[in-house]
């Protein structure tokens, strides 16, 4: 009998070219480290510093990696599974630190209490501003997957912590990889954070290499070192989410009675309003506090519209395509699990550890030699960021992609339907809340992203990030304040729509008789 | 069957019609990128009107706004300006090679532009801009012209340190007085030039165990933004800076919360650095005269009137006018530092990197 996935269609060709052009910025690092010279070789990489760099980034990322799933677990598990109250407002404000701007968690941290600096600085300001991207996709694992697994367990006299450790962990691990490897990856590539707490890693040394030597060779050299951690952490990753399949093969999850606290509810209550003022708490009294206490401060000018329908406009674009483009390499992977499509699928993950300027510069090299019309205008900026955010979006396509059960498309295909068809009457409805939830993260870090922009925009451009940029560097505290404040107040409706899309609606507990 | 589909189409419409609206929106956006007319080099100034030329810029927003303005006032001619940081510039200039959009590269220190000068790509600037400022403070092949100046300067914490105990000489702060007292911030290119300088004084070796010893001494900051507010909420005893951050940071703080001064090394030492900003027209831009317009307007009389006025705090060049919001006379420091003495800072950059400050 002939199978029904003999003909693979374009997806192949579509999902290959996508990896293609977001893993140009790898060919680009290669290109131009292949410039290096032997001497360059030796004297950048036999230095003392690099091993003390070395350590330093591996130290870093394990231990804010560890904190971040620690911290996203145990928030996701207390609005998910328990019955803390105000489920729904913890979870909003859980996911806020999402809608704050890495810069200015750092500059807020650095500007109210100096000590936090160095190592242990760089673990509580990263830890603080990440644990969301492990937080979200966790809490959404949970909610829409079936809680009957768990009830089972607990009917078989599994305690508890039992039940927590055996079965709703295992559930949510190809949520918690995915989100490990997300910060993971980010801690690798991260700058301005850290030459804000003075704590120095791979990524601070590229920087200073590209922004002291304009000696792209040498820079490169450092990036490929770089590159070469992203894909230990990618080989590692896929370890994990080989083990963690997590189908569910009934119609619809039910949710679960929650898990009563207790006398715990008071301390779980504690918890999560720590975490909240911690992490967003810092941020917001920042901003007041420059707004207040700067002399540059007046009210912005009125371009500050124009600048804010800049970045609206261009986080949104790109937003769409970047997750439109995660679809067919999710997809491809998820439909044959092959070693190739797995490759295909991980290359696009090595890109999110490169350096900002890496990225942005290997955009400029590309577009200005084989894109030249389209050099510096506003689709330059939009691929740009497509390039830097797609792991983003791939990350949530993939994991709402691992709770469709496989059977799916052939039983639809069975039926008659053609294959398109199935897709979009079968497929994406199943995973739109991944595909939403791709698309407020995309649009929520490309609204704030700095490096890449000063690079790539249109000359004459302003987005609230540059503005906020201009200021800073002018030591404007006060005038950059209003510029930071619409970026937050910019990313609440996007983190709203986060928790809103990623969670969808609360499937009905079971009634008790 | 027929229903899905149909229903599928309307569905891609929808979309597609999202699609070209967010273009048009992003069409909206780009605005200021129309090719600005006629290349022709030799054109006269009327013909130059309503060109428009692109300028990289590394210097201070506020201030190069406030120029490019008063410049399309006078001339006609608009610049639309691409700010960065200079160095970044630099890289895109070289990366995007004799395609690039730029007619004109604003820096903030001479290596950045000595490098493109090395690698052929800027034009020789017109006679009159070089005639404008001190010849010392241009390049010395003419590829460049000297715009402003800033000088390095030594920031301290008023409540631990009097004006005397300001070291004369910037390799004092190598010895062990100063261990755990200072700050520095090695990867800003504002810092580059005081190696330079030191390498040339005390030669590689000297240089290095110099910077051994500033290491030792040292908490290392990213910026000297952030070094310049760590001195003056006591963090640090003192750093190096260039002088500018200090009253910058004055004007956002209030004078009532200063709580540092600036103090300057003697006159010859290597820390007594007068470092210029410069501007060069790129060899491969398309608006050749436009781009020598505004490097002459730079050199100016009402440019560095601008300049000496403006919230940047630098310097003007031409002879005549003076920044009277600094309380000390550039003079005070002795000559600009000739920017062939700098080089393109490559080997400050190896040195700082062997000793691990970078």
């Amino acid at each position: 009998m002939r199978t029904l996935r003999t003909a693979p269609g374009p997806l192949p060709l579509v999902a290959g070219l996508v990896a293609l052009l977001v893993a140009s910025p790898l060919a680009f690092v290669g290109l131009q480290a292949a410039q290096a010279g032997g001497d360059t070789v030796h004297r950048l990489l036999a230095r003392p510093v690099v091993a003390t760099l070395l350590w330093h980034t591996v130290a870093l990322t394990t231990v804010v990696t560890a904190g971040t799933l620690v911290l996203g677990f145990g928030a996701a598990y207390l609005v998910e599974r328990t019955d803390l109250p105000g489920r729904r407002a913890w979870t909003v404000a859980l996911a806020m630190p999402l809608a704050v701007p890495e810069f200015v968690h750092g500059y807020s941290w650095v500007s109210l209490f100096p000590q936090v600096q160095g190592y242990w600085g760089a673990v509580l300001v990263m830890t603080s501003s990440l644990y969301p991207l492990v937080f979200l996709p966790v809490a959404a694992t949970l909610r829409h997957a079936d809680a009957s697994a768990e009830e089972v367990s607990r009917s078989l006299g599994r305690g508890r912590f039992a039940t927590l450790w055996r079965v709703t962990l295992p559930l949510t691990r190809p949520a918690l990889a995915g989100g490990a490897l997300l910060v993971s990856l980010y801690l690798l590539g991260e700058y301005g954070a850290f030459s804000m707490l003075r704590y120095t890693t791979f990524a601070t040394a590229i920087y200073n290499e590209y922004q002291t030597s304009f000696d792209m060779a040498s820079a490169s050299l450092l990036t490929l070192a770089l590159v070469g951690l992203a894909l230990l952490l990618v080989v590692l990753d896929a370890r994990a989410a080989r083990r963690g399949r997590v189908v569910r093969e009934g119609t619809t999850g039910r949710g679960c009675t929650p898990v009563a606290l207790g006398r715990w509810k008071p301390a779980a209550a504690a918890a999560s309003a720590a975490v909240v003022a911690v992490t967003l708490g810092v941020p917001v009294f920042a901003l007041l506090h420059w707004l207040v206490r700067g002399s540059s401060t007046t009210l912005p000018s009125a371009s500050i519209v124009t600048e804010t329908a800049t970045t609206l406009g261009y986080s949104l674009t790109s937003a769409a395509l970047a997750t439109a483009a995660a679809v067919p390499v999710a997809l491809y992977s998820w439909r044959r699990p092959t070693r190739l499509a797995r490759t295909v699928e991980r290359a696009a993950y090595l890109t999110r550890a490169l350096p900002g300027i890496a990225v942005a510069l290997s955009v400029v090299y590309f577009a200005i030699r084989y894109a030249q019309p389209l050099y510096q205008q506003p689709s330059l900026l939009v691929a740009g960021y497509v390039v830097l955010f797609f792991p983003l979006a791939l990350t949530s396509v993939r994991a709402s992609l691992a709770h469709v059960p496989h059977g799916v498309e052939d039983v639809a295909r069975s039926l008659g339907v053609r294959r398109t068809v199935v897709l979009g009457r079968v497929v994406l409805p199943l995973i739109l809340p991944g595909l939403g939830s791709a698309f407020a993260m995309v649009t929520l870090t490309a609204s704030t992203e700095l490096t890449a922009t000063l690079l790539l925009r249109p000359t004459g451009t302003e987005t609230l990030a540059t503005q906020f940029w201009v200021y800073t560097t002018g030591l404007s505290y006060g005038a950059a304040a209003p510029y930071a404040a619409v970026m937050v107040a910019l990313s609440v409706p996007a983190v709203l729509i986060l928790t809103r899309r990623t969670f969808g609606a609360q499937p009905t507990a079971p009634k008790e008789n | 069957m027929s229903r899905i589909v149909l229903r599928s189409v309307r569905r891609s419409a929808v979309l597609a019609t999202a699609v070209s609206l967010s273009a048009l929106a992003l069409a909206g956006c780009s605005g200021s990128n129309d090719s600005g007319g006629a290349s022709s080099d030799k054109a006269s100034g009327g013909s130059l009107k309503g060109q428009t030329i692109t300028v990289y810029s590394g210097q201070h927003e506020q201030t190069v706004s406030a120029l490019v303005k008063d410049f399309q006032a006078r001339t006609g001619i608009k610049a639309s300006v691409r700010s960065g940081d200079e160095a970044e510039l630099a890289n895109q200039i070289l990366t995007e090679g004799p395609a690039s959009p730029a007619d004109v590269f604003f820096a903030e220190n001479p290596p950045a532009l000595t490098t493109l000068e090395n690698r052929g790509l800027l034009a020789k600037a017109d006679a009159p801009a070089l005639a404008a400022v001190p010849s010392a403070d241009s390049s010395a092949k003419g590829d460049w012209v000297g715009v402003s100046a800033r000088e390095a300067a030594f920031v301290y914490d008023t409540g631990k340190l009097r004006a005397s105990q300001v070291p004369s000489g910037v390799k004092d702060l190598a010895g062990p007085a100063w261990k755990g007292k200072l700050g520095i911030a090695p990867s800003e290119t504002d810092f580059t030039p005081i190696v330079s300088r030191m390498i040339k004084a005390e030669g590689q070796a000297g240089a290095k165990s110099w910077l051994a010893g500033l290491k030792a001494n040292s908490k290392v900051y990213g910026s000297n933004e952030d070094l310049v507010a760590a001195v003056n909420r006591g963090e640090v005893d003192g750093g190096v800076i260039d002088h500018y951050y200090w009253y910058r940071l004055r004007d956002e703080q209030g004078a009532a919360h200063i709580h540092s001064a600036l103090g300057y090394f003697k006159q010859g030492d290597p820390g007594a650095l007068v470092d210029v900003s410069g501007a060069g027209v790129l060899s491969h831009g398309k608006h050749q005269a436009a781009a020598q317009a505004f490097l002459a307007y730079l050199a100016s009389r009402p440019a560095q009137q601008i300049i000496a006025t403006s919230e940047s705090y630098e310097y003007p060049l031409a002879a005549g006018v003076k920044n009277t919001k600094v309380s000390r006379a550039l003079t005070a420091s002795g000559p600009v530092t000739r920017a062939g003495d700098l080089g393109d800072g490559k080997d400050a950059l190896q040195l700082l990197q062997s000793v691990g400050l970078l």
